[in-house]
């Protein structure tokens, strides 16, 4: 995928001075990459008072590895790890699923089909919101009522209004609009976010996480899937339509097994950031449904000087990501760079 | 659903379909159906609790009998944070103006004066333009006015433009540091493709994971670099204690997870670049530098305008490298706005957590969209 277009082609051209700074830099920046990685792997091992005195560098020659670290979490800590762990393993991947179905489903349709909505109706759905928010909040209305009242009414004035409308948004507004949804800092959205699951009674629930979590994904998924589901030629599917086949069939039969590399580069990427995400697990979740990054953090507090400790508890929390990266990496970058690239 | 699938029955027996009733019903519908679930979620957990958001940040909430109330209070909250008792914690403690503070600050007014007359001189100027241009114009000399006046002795720097010297250094950093790396990486060197691998992993490693680790790498005392800081004489320091290397090491931590990005995208860019253009100026004997700086550059700017701005939308939501790495501590020295928000939320003050979380929200869409029309837009266009 990574072509070298601009480079001399062979290596002597390049003189043996700027060779050798070159690699120096490189080598440089490896062990800046490694090094920190190195370290806490090392400290995994170590016994406290191989930390306490002083730093350790070389395994087996400046200190005797242990598994003692390794023992007390999964054995003495037992399922205060394992809950977590398997938190964050069904949330991520629960949410990724979520994320890229719907997400891929959207991308698919603003691709294909000419959507127009009228500016009158956006305006009526916003009024909507703001009418739910005030119900609620000045009017000591409940919120499940308030949804429901003007949820009908919405759809009670969709028709008369959208039979008038004049002006029209297109699809690039569309995904503008959900795209855009990448700036809003989390913390703007999670309090109101916590207020309903409170309601709802699923706070510290996989679900609430999960739902969050796909939200704040989408976006990402719609981005980065148009531009896979735009490069498929639109031939294939204008036959199959002509066939009598439906949109699902089509969408589902013919398009998504074309575009599952690039299905596979967003739901890895997804599957990442939600693997570790931090802030709204730091609202929305105490006990039952902490995560790792969670779990991580709040030993932090209790555990700061115990290096051993936490470093298993990190290892064990970035090494399924280091593997996913390091073998499926293709996929990965193809992911950010058709994100970033497009801009 | 029952009653339409009864009427498209009908429907679907005039077509002759050989489909299901339900199904061709779905069919019709597909384009909702495809669309409406994703515009639904952002709608629930997106649009609607900024509204609500909005709404919260002019309240008081108090914990009262069998529950919480909330209290209209207006615009306190903000107010708060510009002049009251939460003024320390979000713009910083103001220390008395001095000839340097005045200096920098005639000279930030002198040079943002100038760039808007240039503009309203120019050629191109529109109404929408102006007033976009006087916006950025006015928040770049509050943050001046706020640096000159918070920073050196006896000012102390507020969550605000902790957020924003993490923003804006860490990203400054992190593109110089990507492009050349990513330069080197495009020479023909045996193992390029090792260290494309390696330079890349830390972008997908946890951020709690990064702030901790960083955390025992910056131990002077048994930390790895120990025997370093022993010999330039400087292990007693306690950087933890120091408001201001505490923030560097945020930011270091910050780097290394964010190089990558920076080098992934340059290096696509670098390599995109038309080679033919680069063996012309090298035939006619131009120097690196002049390469680097008239044919490279103008290529890779839009790309790399692009990077910036999805790296700064990123970076102003920075948490859990300042909350795991120092607690935000010495103090408040390392807060970023999130965890101030996170901070106020814990203390049941939800008015004023959601008013910083506005506040955050104000301040990285007012930079993002200024750095896209007036940097992105402009190297964009300088390729086409």
């Amino acid at each position: 995928m990574i072509k070298r277009l601009f480079v001399p082609t062979r290596l002597d051209e390049i003189p043996i001075g700027t060779r050798v700074i070159a690699y120096g830099l490189l080598g440089l920046w490896t062990l800046v990459v490694l090094f920190p990685l190195y370290w806490m792997a090392i400290t995994s091992f170590k016994l406290p008072i191989d930390v306490a005195n002083g730093p350790a560098y070389v395994p087996f020659v400046d200190f005797k590895p242990s598994l003692d670290a390794w023992h007390y979490i999964f054995v003495d800590l037992g399922p205060d790890t394992y809950r977590p762990y398997m938190n964050s393993l069904v949330i991520a991947t629960l949410s990724t699923v979520a994320a890229v179905f719907l997400g891929s489903m959207a991308a698919y349709a603003l691709a294909r089909i000419e959507y127009k909505p009228p500016v009158a109706a956006v305006g009526l759905a916003v009024l909507m919101l703001a009418l739910v928010v005030a119900a609620v909040g000045w009017g000591g209305v409940d919120l499940r009522i308030a949804v429901a009242v003007c949820g009908a009414l919405f759809f009670l004035l969709l028709r008369p209004i959208v039979r008038r409308a004049r002006r029209h948004l297109a699809n690039d507004d569309i995904i503008f609009w959900m795209i855009s949804q990448r700036i809003l800092p989390p913390v703007v959205t999670v309090i109101p976010i916590y207020l309903t699951f409170k309601s709802a009674g699923l706070l510290d629930t996989r679900t609430a996480l999960i739902i969050t979590y796909a939200t704040a994904n989408l976006p990402i998924v719609v981005w980065l899937m148009f531009d896979f589901f735009a490069s498929v030629p639109k031939e294939i599917e204008e036959s199959a339509q002509i066939d009598g086949a439906t949109r699902f069939a089509i969408l589902f039969g013919i398009v998504v097994p074309l575009v599952a590399p690039g299905i596979v580069a967003t739901g890895l990427l997804v599957l990442i950031l939600s693997w570790n995400e931090y802030l709204f697990a730091l609202f929305l979740s105490t006990a039952n449904a902490q995560t790792l990054p969670l779990l991580v953090a709040a030993q932090n507090a209790t555990r700061g000087p115990q290096w051993w400790n936490m470093s298993v508890l990190i290892l064990i929390m970035i090494l399924p990501v280091m593997l996913l990266t390091l073998t499926l990496q293709r996929f990965i970058v193809k992911g950010i760079l058709v994100g970033a690239v497009k801009g | 659903m029952q009653s339409s699938s009864r009427v498209s029955s009908s429907a679907a027996s005039r077509r002759g379909s050989r489909r299901s009733v339900a199904a061709n019903w779905l069919d019709r519908q597909a384009p909702y159906v495809f669309v409406l679930p994703a515009v639904l979620l952002i709608l629930g957990f997106s649009i609607f609790p900024l509204v609500t958001s909005a709404y919260l940040s002019l309240m008081r909430f108090a914990l009262g009998e069998g529950g919480y109330e909330l209290k209209f209070v207006g615009m306190r909250n903000y107010v708060r944070l510009f002049s009251g008792s939460q003024q320390f914690h979000f713009v910083g403690v103001f220390r008395p103006p001095g000839v340097i503070s005045i200096a920098v600050m005639a000279a930030a007014a002198l040079a943002i004066g100038w760039w808007l007359v240039r503009y309203l001189r120019g050629g191109q100027r529109s109404v929408i333009g102006g007033i976009g241009r006087l916006i950025a114009a006015a928040s770049l000399l509050a943050v001046v006015w706020l640096a000159a006046n918070t920073t050196g002795d006896g000012g102390a720097l507020g969550s605000l433009m902790v957020t924003l010297f993490y923003v804006v250094f860490g990203v400054a950093l992190q593109f110089l540091l990507g492009l050349g790396l990513a330069y080197l990486c495009t020479l023909p060197l045996k193992g390029g493709r090792f260290f494309r691998i390696l330079f890349f992993l830390p972008l997908m490693v946890t951020p709690v994971g990064i702030a901790y680790m960083f955390r025992m790498m910056a131990d002077t005392a048994v930390g790895p670099l120990a025997p370093l800081w022993a010999w330039l004489g400087l292990g007693q320091i306690a950087w933890a204690a120091d408001p201001w290397l505490a923030r560097i090491v945020v930011v270091i931590g910050d780097t290394w997870q964010w190089v990558p990005f920076m080098f992934l995208v340059l290096l696509a860019a670098l390599e995109g670049t038309s080679r033919d253009q680069i063996e012309a100026a090298q035939l006619d004997g131009a120097s690196s530098w002049r390469i680097f700086r008239d044919v490279i550059w103008p290529s890779i700017a839009p790309v790399a305008a692009s990077a910036v701005l999805i790296r700064l939308i990123e970076a102003f939501k920075v948490v859990d490298l300042p909350n795991v790495l120092t607690n935000g501590g010495p103090g408040i020295a390392t807060e970023s706005m999130t965890l101030h928000a996170f901070i106020e939320w814990r203390t049941l003050n939800l008015g004023s957590a959601s008013a910083v979380a506005y506040m955050l929200f104000f301040v990285s869409t007012i930079a993002c969209v200024s750095f896209f029309q007036l940097v992105v837009r402009r190297a964009r266009g300088r390729q086409s």
